[in-house]
């Protein structure tokens, strides 16, 4: 190995790490609010690179007829609910968010099939459409045991991820896509050719870890769900909504989804089940933040980025065994050096 | 539902097999119609579709075709060659669109010694008493690596780079390319591994340039054997990219692009009929394949899995001819009748190779079963 090898690696690994660290961020993002360790989040991004392929082959996308089905799950249940609850008069307000805006963007992807749209129109109707499939997913299967133990909600969250594959096949069918290029420009940093989609991926990255730091910090919602994630009975104390703060935090988790869904998809031909092993890596930089540092789950994901490309290099048939052995010593090194502060005890 | 439909096709099945005339030959089908394997099991279907389309009857006998799905289970397509068997006392079993579905119909065959002609790859041994009750139709991994790998020699390539999935296939092709090199063909430089739901490939091909190949042999299949060609222009390779029959998809040659332009794989001649020179063995068989597939499918068959199983009817019709001299259908000796003409029939053309078959191993195919062909224009082109 030289030096121009060990050049390109890296560039490669940082660029795989970037779409980790946006997946892993929404992983402590919703864990931190909501205690799901959310298994389906890769599959999301899967989704998108499929939905915007669709967009792109002017297809009606799958994740149209996904959406619509899940809204109306999810609205027959939360009218099912208000009804038990003697609310009724919320009613048409419950339809307004579980109804009628999910299929607001389904709409609008129905009405243009078949017209070509220009680039960055496509990119903003496929992450529109995937936006609500994850509050949706959150509505329909996880507020009925919203208050259930950890290992319940990941057993939960597991199922639904097979659940998802199968639906991914079913409304995507079983061929890989690849879409056109974002940028097409390359320059040279210090003699390695860098490619434009590798300074997107980065660029993206850190403009949306940028993004959630301001907003946790200088908005009001940001300030709710901090306070969520730190105590869920204080909060509640405090007038904060736990389960207005879990949709804010599954919003969040899928616009995080669907960005590097955008951008995987132009450099890797996507599965609807390649979603998994994505987010199953991006989850052990989660865990080298322990589930509640964005920065150190974001430094982790890198980490685990640039490992895996020279684990591929070193020794390709051995790779996942390498990326996913490291879990091992982190979890060590996480159990002797940190005090357990989350408050277990159920109030 | 699936089950019961299922159930009503097979009592339907029985209910005609047994008002059927006592010289009528049954023959069973199983292919995939659900499950994973269900795009190939589909090919599968509509050879069979159209081999049946194709003939009927073999001197006057007619043919009854009770067909099954597996559901892509092993243990299904087992059960249903039992059932076949016991309930619909077919001659002759055909089947099935997974290796391992085929090695356990396979099983089943020897154990009750009915004749069995797979279409897919099987790996069992031949059993001990010397007498197996089935053959396979299509051609050997190692024969569709050997192929291409002679090929690389004829055009002067020394050494050649190896990237493949980290699974079974990739195992095959690599052990086929291995075992080539033996015989003289181009020396393998390295042996790179990636699975299908990777996200890159850069380091592999970094891995294999550094090793200075001519070429570059591709062990993925379908769509992400797109892949390690993408990465490899990418990164400056200028030689000629190779591959097997697991290349010939719709798909990779989509998102394969300009990349996969010129990439030769070894493929069954039933892909370029029409390009085949009239002296070639398959031409003829293979030109009226591919007429009765598009009048009965209403679509081109261009895909490998269908001709195996339009093959596997040819051997079952040439068999069944012989076998109807000595016995009568139905019973145990017609049963031996067809084993022994399948094996008697020597250099019987078909729409994929020349089949010649012994009772010392399941294969009868010999490297006139592949050609070469390039892909030119996203088309794919036969290689004399």
């Amino acid at each position: 190995m030289n030096s121009q090898i060990a050049a390109i690696l890296t560039m490669d690994g940082v660029a795989t790490g970037a779409i980790y660290v946006l997946i892993a961020l929404g992983f402590v993002l919703i864990f931190a609010v909501t205690r799901i360790i959310f298994v389906p989040f890769g599959d999301i991004t899967a989704f998108t690179a499929l939905t915007l392929a669709d967009l792109e082959a002017k297809r009606l996308p799958g994740t149209a007829a996904m959406v619509t089905v899940l809204a109306l799950i999810a609205a027959a249940i939360e009218v099912v609910a208000l009804l038990r609850a003697g609310a009724g008069r919320r009613i048409p307000r419950a339809l307004l968010y579980y109804l009628v805006l999910p299929l607001v963007p389904a709409a609008i992807v129905w009405a243009t099939a078949g017209i070509l749209l220009p680039a960055p129109l496509r990119i903003v109707a496929a992450i529109l459409l995937i936006l609500p499939l994850a509050p949706l997913l959150n509505r329909i299967v996880f507020w009925p045991i919203a208050d259930a133990s950890v290992l319940l909600l990941l057993i939960v969250s597991v199922a639904l991820h097979f659940a998802l594959v199968g639906m991914g096949l079913l409304f995507f069918g079983p061929e890989g896509v690849r879409t056109e290029s974002l940028v097409d420009f390359s320059t040279d940093i210090a003699g390695t050719p860098v490619s434009g989609e590798t300074l997107l991926i980065v660029g993206s990255a850190a403009f949306f870890s940028f993004l959630l730091y301001l907003f946790f910090n200088f908005t009001l919602y940001g300030k709710a769900l901090h306070a969520t994630a730190l105590n869920r009975t204080g909060a509640r104390l405090m007038g904060i909504r736990p389960q207005q703060s879990g949709t804010i935090a599954f919003l969040l988790g899928s616009l995080l989804a669907a960005v590097s869904g955008v951008l995987i998809a132009p450099v890797n031909t996507i599965f609807y089940d390649s979603g998994f092993l994505i987010g199953l890596k991006a989850f052990v930089g989660a865990i080298i933040g322990g589930l509640v540092s964005f920065p150190v789950t974001a430094i982790g994901s890198v980490f685990i980025g640039v490992l895996e490309s020279f684990a591929a290099f070193v020794s390709s048939p051995f790779k996942e065994v390498i990326v996913f052995s490291i879990l091992i010593p982190v979890l060590l090194w996480r159990s002797y050096s940190f005090v357990q502060t989350e408050d277990e005890a159920e109030e | 539902m699936r089950r019961l439909a299922l159930g009503l096709a097979a009592v339907t099945a029985l209910a005609f097999t047994g008002i059927a005339n006592a010289q009528d030959i049954t023959v069973g089908f199983v292919t995939s119609l659900s499950g994973p394997a269900s795009s190939i099991g589909l090919n599968y279907e509509k050879g069979m579709n159209a081999a049946y389309a194709y003939q009927s009857e073999v001197d006057g006998h007619k043919i009854n075709l009770v067909k099954l799905d597996d559901g892509s289970d092993p243990s299904a397509a087992a059960q249903n060659a039992r059932k076949l068997v016991q309930d619909n006392h077919v001659d002759l079993m055909i089947g099935t669109s997974s290796a391992p579905g085929t090695n356990a119909m396979l099983t089943v065959a020897n154990e009750l010694k009915v004749p069995f002609i797979g279409i897919s790859p099987v790996s069992l041994p031949v059993p001990t008493s010397g007498h197996p009750w089935g053959i396979d139709v299509p051609q050997t991994p190692n024969l569709m690596v050997k192929v291409i790998a002679d090929r690389m020699k004829r055009e002067g390539i020394k050494t050649v780079g190896f990237i493949g999935f980290s699974d079974s296939w990739g195992d095959l092709v690599y052990n086929g390319a291995k075992a080539a090199e033996k015989d003289g063909d181009p020396k393998v430089t390295s042996n790179e591994r990636y699975a299908r739901t990777d996200t890159s490939v850069t380091a592999q091909a970094l891995k294999v340039i550094e090793t200075k190949p001519d070429a570059l042999l591709d062990g993925g299949s379908a769509t992400q054997a797109a892949l390690p060609l993408l990465e490899m222009r990418k990164l400056g390779f200028k030689g000629n990219f190779y591959g097997t029959p697991a290349l010939l998809n719709r798909d990779f040659v989509r998102i394969g692009g300009k990349a996969a332009e010129g990439v030769q794989v070894s493929a069954g001649p039933v892909i370029v009929t029409s390009q085949l020179p009239d002296s070639h063995f398959s031409k003829k068989i293979g030109t009226a394949f591919h007429e009765v597939f598009k009048k009965v499918n209403n679509t081109e068959a261009d895909d490998g899995f269908s001709g195996y199983s339009f093959d596997g009817w040819l051997i079952f019709l040439n068999a069944a001819k012989v076998a109807l001299k000595t016995a009568k259908p139905g019973t145990p000796e017609f049963h031996e009748a067809l084993m022994q003409a399948i094996y008697a029939d020597k250099d019987l053309a078909g729409v994929h190779a020349v089949y010649n078959f012994t009772p010392k191993s399941y294969y009868g195919v010999d490297d006139r079963s592949l050609v070469v062909v390039k892909l030119v224009d996203g088309k794919w082109v036969y290689q004399p």
